[in-house]
């Protein structure tokens, strides 16, 4: 088998006996890179000399005996939204196109210190927000399974990247569902963690209070192994958790459901959802039960206002967020001729820096804050973030974990939803709720729809720090997929 | 009845500094109204016994011991300023002319 297939884990440890050095296998994801890139586009910055760079270091430190976690030499693609002192840094965004940061993100600096090696920056919609890629200033990236469709997003380009074999592993940030969405549609294992869980530091911010960093694999144990690489206490982030990482490790190698009692969201399926999506979902609830888990419904009428909840208070954080965005600090400037202010240099920049939905964002958060309004709609959108808690904390009374399908659909062609602003948010329907609540969830795949022959996600919510219940979930159901299929679901994928 | 007026849009942006041109307004101004009916939902929700959740986790305010510690460089801080002048960032006048 060729680098380029290989697992993160057999990588990691196929360097750590000196089988193969870092930089040969740095150099086959290169070779990868540049032969699907044109294809692909999951990528807005790859340098080969930096990369290389990396990799040497990594080969020297084995050299000299120093002792490297399980994933040093793997390389790693890494969503443009998180600093990097040696690449630019975009986040999708005109405003701060060749953006140089000053200082590496925290999760950034996780992966270094790990011995990853970063191949470059992904694409993703512009400063995270959108569901499909398309909202990136720098093209769509296209799904590796059919090119014509949406890779899914934010995290579009982390997702196809490690779907094309471009690289084993990639980073994402999930604020609705921009790591597990991106996932399910492109048949590979997403994980959101407990909010607080990773380190916001670094990230240019979204929504401060959903914005999660999380790992992108194709299996479980790889997801896994990145997840307790990056995660952890961080005293530059005030609102990380300063409790241990849950053992995801652990339960990703144990992988078994064996007397956990399970439960299916009533109010995710039915109308809106695709017949195949609900099929494959149906099967996995059965294949479940077969493993020996107690499947049973639970209700939780709340997560039904989830999503007009998100689409205010998420919108809300970012029109403050961005406000930073001012063309005085950093970034683009525009239109700064000698005669007009400092005020309309700023609003003439924004204008030309920001997209359409970055625009439509920070205007529909301006409007929730406004004084008259607040009550009406941000208020009313905590109020929902409060029974949304509470409906996952009854149901962690009567069940482990609860399961429903990531996505209602499998990935839609580009372009379909590009001017259909509530279409695209639909994409997010059963990821919203662990955002608002805080709770760790996974996507992981659960087979192909047989309408279109397109991977679906299954999710797996856990409690809050409950994380490693997720990969315990998630390697059972992937270990007896592959049984049934005799190999991981991306072996079905058409070649490049 | 439109829940938002193509002025009221006008209005938001000039607040959110973003000089968008009139075809602009006219498009966000009909998606909004599609978004903000679709949003306005929320208001289902039973009220007054709830309370709000700015944040998801139960979190109070961290606080470090107020000990200097090494920063950024005046050259790191300045490296992606637009316009730089005696090691300070540059910016267009504040205030009016006639102010």
């Amino acid at each position: 088998m060729s680098l380029i297939h290989k697992s993160a884990a057999e990588l990691g440890a196929l360097v750590a006996r000196g089988e193969v050095s870092a930089v040969e296998v740095a150099q086959a994801h290169l070779d990868r890179i540049a032969a699907v890139e044109p294809k692909v586009n999951a990528f807005l910055h790859v340098d080969a000399e930096t990369t290389l760079a990396q990799a040497r270091r990594v080969d020297e430190r084995r050299a000299a005996g120093e002792e490297l976690g399980p994933l040093a030499g793997v390389p790693i693609a890494h969503k443009d939204v998180f600093t990097t002192v040696d690449m630019p840094t975009t986040a999708g965004s005109k405003i701060l196109e060749g953006w140089r940061p000053p200082y590496d993100a925290t999760v950034t600096r996780r992966l270094r210190e790990a011995g990853l090696v970063i191949l470059g920056k992904t694409n993703l919609d512009e400063f995270a927000m959108g569901s499909s890629t398309e909202n990136s200033a720098y093209g769509p990236t296209r799904n590796p399974w059919d090119l014509s469709r949406i890779p899914g997003g934010s995290s579009g380009g982390s997702s196809a990247a490690v779907a094309a074999y471009q690289a084993p592993l990639s980073t994402g940030t999930d604020t609705g569902g921009s790591i597990r969405q991106p996932a399910a549609v492109t048949g590979i294992v997403g994980m959101k963690p407990t909010y607080g869980g990773s380190s916001r530091y670094g990230l240019i911010a979204f929504a401060s209070s959903l914005d999660t960093p999380g790992p992108f694999a194709r299996d479980v144990m790889d997801a896994a192994l990145l997840h307790e690489a990056f995660s952890g206490h961080d005293a530059l982030d005030s609102t990380s958790i300063d409790a241990p990482v849950p053992s995801v490790v652990e339960a990703a190698r144990q992988g078994d459901v064996a007397g956990l009692r399970i439960g299916v969201v009533k109010e995710f399926g039915g109308e809106g959802y695709q017949a195949g999506v609900l099929a494959r979902f149906h099967e996995t609830v059965e294949l479940l039960e077969t493993l020996g888990a107690k499947v049973v419904e639970v209700s939780c009428p709340s997560f039904t206002t989830a999503l007009p909840a998100y689409y205010l208070i998420a919108p809300s954080e970012c029109s403050s967020n961005l406000a930073r965005f001012d063309a005085m600090r950093y970034g683009l400037r525009v239109g700064d001729d000698g005669t007009r202010s400092a005020e309309e240099v700023m609003a003439l920049t924004r204008a030309a820096g920001f997209g359409p939905e970055v625009k439509r964002r920070i205007i529909l958060g301006t409007y929730a804050l406004s004084s008259g309004y607040y009550d009406a709609y941000y208020g009313q959108a905590q109020k929902v973030r409060t029974l949304i808690a509470r409906d996952f904390q009854a149901a962690f009374q009567q069940v482990d974990v609860l399961i429903s399908p990531t996505t209602p659909t499998t990935a839609f062609p580009i372009g379909e939803r590009a001017d259909d602003p509530m279409a695209m948010y639909l994409a997010d329907l059963c990821t919203i709720p662990s955002n608002l609540a805080g709770n760790a969830a996974i996507s992981v795949p659960c087979g192909l729809a047989d309408e279109d022959g397109l991977p679906v996600g299954l999710q797996i919510m856990a409690p809050v720090l409950g994380d490693d219940r997720c990969y315990r979930v998630g390697a059972a159901v992937e270990r007896a997929l592959a049984d049934r299929w005799g190999g991981g679901l991306l072996a079905k994928a058409p070649a490049l | 009845m439109s829940a938002i007026t193509r002025d009221e849009v006008a209005h938001l942006a000039r607040l959110s500094r973003l000089a968008l041109a009139d075809e602009e307004l006219d498009h966000f101004a009909a998606q909004l109204d599609v978004i903000i009916g679709a949003v306005a939902r929320v208001a289902e929700v039973a009220a007054d016994d709830i309370p709000p959740s700015s944040h998801a986790l139960p979190l109070t305010n961290v606080y470090r011991p107020d000990e200097a510690r090494p920063g950024l460089t005046p050259e790191q801080a300045l490296s992606g300023a637009p316009a730089v002048e005696d090691d300070r960032f540059r910016v267009p006048r504040i205030l009016g002319e006639e102010a």
